[in-house]
């Protein structure tokens, strides 16, 4: 059996060609469906996101071209779409190569944005579909669990997505080095700005529970803290409310700074030293640089947030070598088992005939006996399989190493010869 | 038999410390489970050299300079241990197991190491109850102190908005913080009832509750460090730096009152 891959991704295809092949969840298990009625492929799943198109078979060695065709043909065909059309972004792999694609895959190595964590679950989807519709196979399953384990050790072992790599992640990471949890703790967002309602929408997703909205026009505070359900302050009272706030998000048109040492020092007082996270997506800045010489506030503005960013960016780069590194090992395994299991056949053959004789003979055997009590005769029987387990165990453990070496063609061979195994 | 428990104990002790530096560098998870293994190992082999000495002839520990280093070692193990249930923050080791693998090994170069003949001032029950309560106390302090450091590193990587190294692998400022006083506030109570037990005890072998001894002194004047920091954080709500920077001045206090009294200035506590 050979693994072959067909597909299109962000790498070869514009967004517009890879829309035209995607395939939707209404519309995935028919697709499978279909792949797996092409002749010359055993298994198959299709994976679809927004970056890319691919279809994961399993063939026979001798249909690989074949296989291509078809599927390449099924795409087209599916979709409706011209295959000239698709042909110059569609790219093939088969063999070992796959094998690590789809481990780099899983691990988010191939995405657009390394180490992003959505696509773990998209493939698992995928394969979750495939393997609802009986598409995948033997090969396929343990390829794709293999996949996921490979995925779960680099996410473990390296930093490649422990890293925020947008700026409203980068201030919630933050955000959880200071206090930890961020379970019950307060929000206060000082006018408004789509940034700065992300990085509050960010927030509350990882826990925040309570958010207040100051805004000059005391109306939109209103309007934005019902979005959020949230309370609403007026603008005046700034200074004496900020005090409830854990993290404080700024982002006013003002031309001047807001916030300055002075004011944040009382609140701190006020707060008992509780600790205190201040962003200033503002640009020019709502608030003091200074603010950040005050014991247990951390101010961050735009441009910190960024540098933040960029230093996870060069880490995530570090960190995909070393993910590299996982992969390739894991890959080394599953090539093994690939090859063991072409001696497969082989072990099965032996194993029948084997058995045949082993029960022709045991029932001639207990033909003649007389007087055997069915505890003996249970006994008999158990001895002769140990017998053809412990003379059948040498030669299968042979093939076994042999295949694990990859040389296992001559053994194999020889094996077939000396106790007449026909394909 | 308790040589080769206290070779095995160190040999342990080194396995753990080295995983856990080895799990500041690597995410590897292995790497953490070994290092806490090892330790248990390292528990175990302890306790057994105790068990050994004892059979072997009296008191296991706080006899002499070697036995109260190896107890110490065993109290910091376990506080660790006891503590890492609530916290499970592993990298904390890589702050307090070299600490304790150093006396590990300044225990295995000194040169007194025999069961000889127990001082008489010391043959008695209170001997036990003081070194337990004092080391116990003491390995707590050394806990406030790790984790003292690790929020001093980590606080000064939030301010200069830098993440470096080791920024991931810390744990959070509150974490750090809550670890150090809890630490604070369990250990406090211990040395507080080691030094009164201690008291106690100087009435009836020496005939007097406090007779200014150095080690008396300076471990009054660690007392009053760590009174100091807590009075402070639950009167002035100081938390953060200032009580990192007190933990990490307060241990200081803890080892010159625990081996510096010893090797330095002679007075009533001086065994070697």
């Amino acid at each position: 059996m050979e693994i072959l891959i067909v597909g299109l991704s962000h790498k070869t295809a514009p967004l517009d060609i890879r829309e035209t092949v995607s395939f939707s969840e209404r519309n995935m298990e028919e697709g499978v469906r279909s792949l797996v009625a092409c002749p010359s492929v055993a298994e198959g799943l299709i994976v679809s996101t927004c970056n890319r198109v691919e279809i994961y078979t399993a063939t026979s060695k001798k249909k690989v071209e074949e296989a291509k065709s078809e599927i390449i043909g099924f795409l087209a065909d599916f979709h409706d779409v011209p295959r000239e059309k698709l042909d110059p972004h569609i790219y093939t792999m088969s063999g070992e190569e796959c094998v690590g694609h789809i481990f780099r895959v899983a691990s988010s190595l191939d995405s657009m944005v390394v180490g992003e964590p959505q696509i773990l679950g998209q493939v698992k989807e995928a394969f979750g579909c495939a393997a609802s519709a009986h598409a995948t196979g033997n090969i396929l399953n343990r390829l794709l669990h293999k996949a996921f384990s490979v995925a779960k050790r680099v996410r473990s072992e390296t930093r490649i997505a422990t890293s925020a790599v947008s700026i409203s992640f980068a201030a919630v990471e933050l955000a959880k080095k200071i206090f930890g949890e961020l379970t019950g703790k307060t929000v206060m967002l000082i006018g408004a700005g789509e940034m700065a309602e992300l990085a509050a929408r960010h927030l509350l997703s990882n826990g925040v529970e309570h958010i207040i909205v100051a805004n000059r026009t005391y109306e939109n505070a209103v309007k934005l803290a019902e979005e959020f359900k949230g309370s609403a302050i007026p603008f005046n009272e700034l200074a004496q409310q900020m005090e409830l706030a854990d993290i404080v998000i700024s982002s006013t048109g003002a031309p001047t700074t807001i916030i300055d040492k002075k004011m944040v020092k009382d609140v701190i007082k006020r707060r008992r030293n509780k600790p205190m996270f201040f962003i200033d997506i503002a640009v020019p800045r709502d608030i003091d640089s200074a603010v950040n010489e005050v014991e247990n506030v951390y101010a961050y503005d735009i441009d910190d947030l960024e540098g933040v960013v960029e230093t996870n960016i060069k880490t995530r780069s570090k960190e995909a070598a070393k993910a590299e590194e996982i992969v390739v090992g894991e890959v080394g395994q599953f090539l093994d088992w690939m090859r063991s299991r072409e001696s497969f056949p082989t072990i099965v053959a032996l194993r029948e005939w084997a058995e045949e004789v082993r029960r022709t003979e045991l029932a001639k055997t207990m033909k003649r006996m007389e007087g055997l009590s069915e505890v003996d005769a249970k006994r008999v029987e158990a001895m002769t399989e140990s017998i053809l387990n412990k003379i059948l165990h040498r030669p299968i453990s042979r093939m076994k190493k042999a295949a694990h070496k990859g040389d296992e063609g001559e053994v194999v061979g020889m094996v077939r010869e000396i106790f007449e195994i026909e394909d | 038999m308790d040589t080769i428990l206290f070779s095995a104990s160190l040999f342990f002790l080194f396995l753990a410390t080295l995983h856990y530096l080895l799990f500041l560098v690597y995410r590897n998870p292995i790497v953490p489970r070994v290092a806490r293994y090892t330790l248990y190992l390292t528990f175990a082999s302890q306790l057994g050299y105790f068990l050994s000495r004892y059979l072997k002839g009296g008191m296991p520990f706080g006899t002499n300079m070697y036995e109260s280093l190896v107890f110490f070692s065993w109290c910091l193990v376990t506080a660790y241990l006891v503590i890492t249930i609530k916290y499970k923050v592993p990298v904390v080791g890589a702050f307090v197991m070299p600490i304790n693998l150093i006396l590990m090994v300044a225990a295995a170069l000194l040169p007194n190491k025999g069961i000889g003949e127990i001082p008489p001032a010391l043959q008695s029950n209170w001997l036990p109850i003081h070194v337990t309560l004092s080391f116990m106390g003491d390995a707590l302090f050394a806990m406030a102190f790790g984790s003292g450091v690790m929020y001093l590193i980590q606080e000064r990587q939030l301010k200069r908005k830098r993440p470096g190294a080791l920024y991931y692998r810390l744990p959070s400022l509150d974490v750090l913080d809550s670890m150090n006083y809890r630490a604070l506030t369990v250990g406090f109570p211990l040395l507080t009832l080691g030094i009164i037990t201690g008291s106690v005890w100087a009435q009836y072998a020496w005939g007097s509750y406090w007779s200014w001894d150095p080690k008396e002194t300076w471990s009054l004047i660690t007392w009053l460090i760590y009174a100091a920091v807590l009075h402070a954080r639950l009167t002035a709500g100081w938390r953060g730096r200032k009580a990192a920077w007190f933990s990490i001045i307060g241990f200081a206090a803890v080892l010159f009152t625990f081996l510096g009294v010893n090797l330095l200035l002679s007075g009533l506590h001086s065994y070697n």
